[in-house]
Parts: C-alpha cells; sequence; structure tokens
C-alpha cells in the first residue's frame, strides 16, 4: 500500500458549455458553467476516470485544500487521496459542483444573460438526469469517453445510478452508497417542511432576494435544522447530546436549555451564511422528482434493465432517512437483470451521515472494491 | 487443521459440488462465506453466481475476491429472490448454522430448480465415539468445541433424510465421505462424516 497522505493543495477549474441543454422540465439553458476539480492524472488509455457525485451540500471541492485556506478541507477527503481508498495514485478523480448549484457552477445566483439579472427564482429546475447530462458534457470536455466509475453518498448516489441508465455505454462501475431508488412519502415530507421553511420566510421574496440584496436566513437556517435531524440516528444524538443542558439547569425560557438546540442552531446559523435558498429548493425537488421506475409503471427492475455496469451498493445499519432496505430495492432489482452487484450493509451508529465518516469497515468495503477495478 | 489442509480439503468440497453443477450456470450460494467457492464456480465453469453472506468480514471478503455478494440474513428467508431465478442454490456447511431450517430449504426450492447441500454427519462413528467416551465431538468436519460452535442444529444423514420426506423434497443423489475424503456407500450415517446432497421438488 502506498503512503497514505493528502491530495494537498488543489484549485478550481471553469468550463463554459456554450450548446443550450434541454432539461428534464422541458426548460432550456442556453449554457452553462460547471467548477469542478480533478486530482491524480488521467492515463493515456483515458481508463482511469472517476466521477465524485456531490449530494444536497456538497460541491466540487471533494478532497485536499485550497491555498491559503488550510482548513477548508475537501468534503470527502477521507476517502479520496493517496493511498486512501479512492486512490488518486490510481484513479483520476473528477469533482463537480452541479448545475444550479452556489459553489460557482451555473445557477440562481448567475446571471440570466436574457435579463443581466441573477436568475434567483427564474432558474429553472433541473433534475438528477439533468445533472448526468451536464456532466457528460463535463466528461467530453475532460477527454473522458468511459468512467472506470461514478460514485456518491445520498443523493450522489442517485447520480450514480442515473448514469448507469442514462449512458450505460458510459460508466463500468457504479458505487451506489447510503442512497435510494426514489423517495419515499416521508423523504418527500421532510424536504416540503424545508422548503416551506425557506418559502414563507419575508426575506424570500418569490426567490427573487438576491436582487433586494438581502438573504431568507432564517428559513434556510429552519430549513437546514429539519434536515440535519434526518441526517443524523436517534442513539447518534443521545450519545452525542443526550439531555445535556446548556446552564446546567433548566431555564424555563426559548432560549437554548440543552445542548441539542444549541447544536443544530449552529449548524444552521453557519448553512445560511453561505447556502443559496434557491439552490437548496432546487435540491430537494430534483430528489423529490427522482424515481427512475416512473416511466416503468413503478417497476423498477424494468428501470434498471439498461444498467451494465457493475454495482457496489452500500448501506448503513443506522441510516434511516434511507434505510438499508432501500438499498436492497435496488439490489434486487439490479439481480433481477442478472447485473453484477456486491451490496454491504455497514455496521455504524452514525445515521445517513456515516457515508461521510472514516469508519474503518466501510473504508476496507470501499477499498477492497475500487482496488478491483481495473484501468 | 494447517492452512494447506484446510486449503485441500475446500478444494475437495468445491470439486464434489462442482461436478453437480453445469457449465454457465446461474447459482445462489448461500452462507457463501469470503466467496471462494463462487470463485472456484466461476473459474472452473463459468457460472453467474451470487453469493448471501452476513457476516461483515466475508462480505468483505467475497468484493475483494470480485465475488457478487449480498449481505442479508437468511434466516428471514429469501424474500426479494425471485422465483426459480437460479439453476442451483447452494448451501455448504451452513444449513447447521441456521435456525430456520425447514423454512430455508423451502426458500431455496423455490429460488432455484434444485439445490446443492453440505452438511457435517453428527452420527459420524468418531463423533458416536465421543459422545460415548462423555464429550461433544471435535473433528475435521466439525471443528469447534461446544462453548463456541457457530452451528445451532445438530442431525444426521438419517434425520435429514427424514425431514426431506416431511417436506416433500425429492433426494436426487446423495454422496458421503469419510474423513479421509473417500467416498463411502456402506451405512453412510454411520460411516460418513461429510454429506452432500442433490434436492430438488418431489413430483406432485
Amino acid at each position: 500500500m502506498s503512503n497514505i497522505h493528502s491530495i494537498g493543495i488543489v484549485a478550481p477549474q471553469r468550463v463554459r458549455f456554450n450548446e443550450a441543454l434541454t432539461l428534464k422540465s422541458g426548460a432550456r439553458l442556453p449554457g452553462f458553467d460547471l467548477v469542478f476539480e480533478t486530482y491524480g492524472t488521467l492515463n493515456a488509455s483515458c481508463s482511469n476516470a472517476v466521477l465524485v457525485c456531490h449530494a444536497l451540500s456538497g460541491s466540487h471541492h471533494v478532497a485536499g485544500v485550497h491555498a491559503g485556506q488550510p482548513n477548508h478541507v475537501g468534503w470527502w477527503d477521507n476517502l479520496v487521496g493517496p493511498g486512501k481508498p479512492l486512490d488518486t495514485d490510481k484513479f483520476f478523480v473528477v469533482g463537480v459542483n452541479n448545475l444550479g448549484g452556489c459553489y460557482g457552477s451555473t445557477g440562481p445566483l448567475s446571471f440570466n444573460p436574457e435579463t443581466g439579472k441573477r436568475y434567483g427564482a427564474d432558474f429553472p429546475l433541473v433534475t438528477v438526469e439533468d445533472w448526468v447530462a451536464a456532466q457528460a458534457r463535463l466528461a467530453d470536455h475532460l477527454g473522458v469517453d468511459t468512467w472506470a466509475a461514478v460514485l456518491g453518498g445520498s443523493l450522489g448516489g442517485m447520480q450514480a445510478l442515473a448514469w448507469s441508465l442514462l449512458f450505460p455505454d458510459r460508466i463500468r462501475h457504479a458505487l451506489v452508497i447510503a442512497s435510494a431508488p426514489k423517495l419515499s412519502a416521508q423523504n418527500i415530507a421532510f424536504n416540503e417542511v424545508a422548503r416551506q421553511a425557506i418559502i414563507s420566510d419575508p426575506d424570500f421574496h418569490g426567490g427573487h432576494y438576491a436582487e433586494r440584496g438581502v438573504v431568507p436566513a432564517n428559513g434556510l437556517r429552519l430549513a437546514r435544522m429539519v434536515g440535519h435531524i434526518t441526517y443524523l440516528s436517534d442513539g447518534q444524538m443521545d450519545e452525542k447530546f443526550g439531555r445535556r443542558l446548556r446552564h446546567g439547569e433548566h431555564k424555563f425560557s426559548y432560549e437554548v436549555d440543552f445542548e441539542v438546540e444549541s447544536y443544530l442552531r449552529y449548524q444552521g446559523n453557519k448553512f445560511a451564511g453561505f447556502f443559496d435558498a434557491n439552490t437548496y429548493l432546487m435540491m430537494t425537488k430534483a430528489l423529490d422528482y427522482f424515481d427512475p421506475a416512473y416511466d416503468y409503471g413503478g417497476n423498477l427492475a424494468s428501470a434498471l434493465a439498461r444498467a451494465q455496469a457493475k454495482f457496489l451498493v452500500a448501506s448503513f445499519s443506522t441510516d434511516w432517512r434511507f434505510s438499508p432496505a432501500r438499498s436492497r430495492e435496488i439490489v434486487f432489482a439490479l439481480l433481477h437483470n442478472r447485473r453484477h452487484v456486491a451490496y454491504a450493509e455497514i455496521d455504524c451508529d452514525a445515521g445517513h451521515d456515516s457515508f461521510l465518516l472514516d469508519d474503518a469497515h466501510y473504508h476496507s468495503v470501499m477499498r477492497a472494491y475500487l482496488e478491483n477495478i481495473s484501468v | 487443521m494447517n492452512p494447506r489442509e484446510f486449503l485441500a480439503r475446500e478444494r475437495f468440497d468445491f470439486a464434489v459440488i462442482a461436478n453437480w453443477i453445469p457449465p454457465g450456470e446461474r447459482v445462489l450460494d448461500l452462507g457463501c462465506g469470503d466467496g471462494n467457492l463462487l470463485r472456484y464456480l466461476r473459474e472452473t465453469k463459468a457460472v453467474l453466481g451470487y453469493g448471501v453472506e452476513i457476516d461483515h468480514e466475508r462480505v468483505l471478503g467475497c468484493i475483494r475476491n470480485d465475488v457478487d455478494v449480498i449481505q442479508i440474513d437468511i434466516e428471514g428467508g429469501l424474500s426479494g429472490f425471485e422465483d426459480r431465478s437460479f439453476n442451483h442454490v447452494i448451501i455448504s456447511q451452513a444449513l447447521q448454522a441456521m435456525h430456520a431450517t425447514e423454512r430455508i430449504l423451502g426458500e431455496m426450492l423455490r429460488v432455484a430448480e434444485e439445490a446443492v447441500v453440505s452438511f457435517p454427519n453428527f452420527a459420524y462413528r468418531a463423533n458416536r465415539a465421543a459422545i460415548a467416551e462423555g464429550h461433544m465431538p471435535v473433528s475435521e468436519n466439525l471443528p469447534y468445541a461446544w462453548y463456541e460452535t457457530p452451528n445451532v442444529r445438530f442431525f444426521t444423514i438419517a434425520d435429514f433424510e427424514a425431514l426431506c420426506g416431511k417436506l416433500g423434497i425429492e433426494i436426487r443423489e446423495r454422496l458421503a465421505f469419510d474423513e479421509d475424503g473417500r467416498a463411502v456407500t456402506d451405512d453412510p450415517n454411520l460411516n460418513g462424516s461429510l454429506a452432500f446432497y442433490r434436492l430438488g421438488r418431489a413430483p406432485c
């Protein structure tokens, strides 16, 4: 095994696509920018490229640090780097900020060329399939005909699955982690609470808050708080906070009494300070709409018949947002089609967010699978 | 048992089972361990094989072996696996480690046309001798002390065949071997240490 270390200082890149993109909704984007990062080197046969897809709040900054920002470590740095499970000594790894994102790719904060103003609420709703279509253009730009693998957790896993269906001959392996073939009514319900929190914020202004120089920070904060609860497990929250009191005694007020309240407020405030509300709304809709079986009368097995990739599907025992049963739906639909699939159900107490952690067994599974991918 | 002996025995089991698997079949291996049997069947018979395993380290072993594996607990049955979706389903020296014996046998013959079952025969001569001397048997085919054994069902060739009769399972072929790997035909319930069966649904 090679020496395990950080990829070090990385720099984002930007690419402009001038050809219009027709979205699943029927809307048309005249052109768009994608911001991305790459780690490792594309080999001569272009056979070692891996696409990492981000989840709801992620970005193109997957690994390493940006110059002058040593604390701004990539969101999946524990997995991606030299000697790490997704080994950048072997693979050429690409991270991209999805279309509609707020980290530099064209999105609601961008200027609409037709009006000269920020898109805001006029930015069309984009879907998982639209992201994949945009990512395919990035693959073309990078000279990647076929990805050795596309991987992601949660919403990122949905993109990996969508890649296997939209471009079955351009992806050799799909790693679908802590994901689901579609959202449940409960999942959609949580998203709707988050959206209503944002939309009902007086500073939302129908989504055109940027023109007025304000942000619906309260709504975004609430949206993140409710989302965050679904990322954690009951047991882990108990372990982390229990009923510990902030001030050592009950205050009989609506200020912070319990530590868990303090934690949620902190997470909410932090998030509201940098994330765009329109992007958040759109991401939750992309989640809600994702359902590859929709066009197949709800039959997932029929929907997955197109897939040719080999799959690693992994779930986490305490994930109640996308429970192991949701991953098994994908596994059995692949089995129906006699596709290659390995399914690991990993014991980890951190709920949905487990996919971002460096649990030893989880990383062993990832490493073992990725090591067997020929390049 | 040293590793070389273990490997030789494992290969012996694999060879017996592989003999019953035509090339290119779809095979499901329940309690597949590190996936060594499926890998062997892939390499020697070009099967399309899937393993089922509950143990985390063994699932990891399968992934290292590049063997398709599904981590679920089959004590609850094989829901999710479609009827007759496999040619053969194998349970190799794992049936004795499961509680839901009847259910799993029924499920096996639901998802596959034919089942291959192997298990250590508790009534083997050496095991009887150990009991007669007052101790639970520990042998090459029953290698665990009573306090650490993963086995939860202790049964014999005679017991198993009686259960097959009760469940309407047709025994299509039986092979028994002694501890030295010699085929046994004379009183296998006494002289057989390890038993292999090819099973199907009895015609109605």
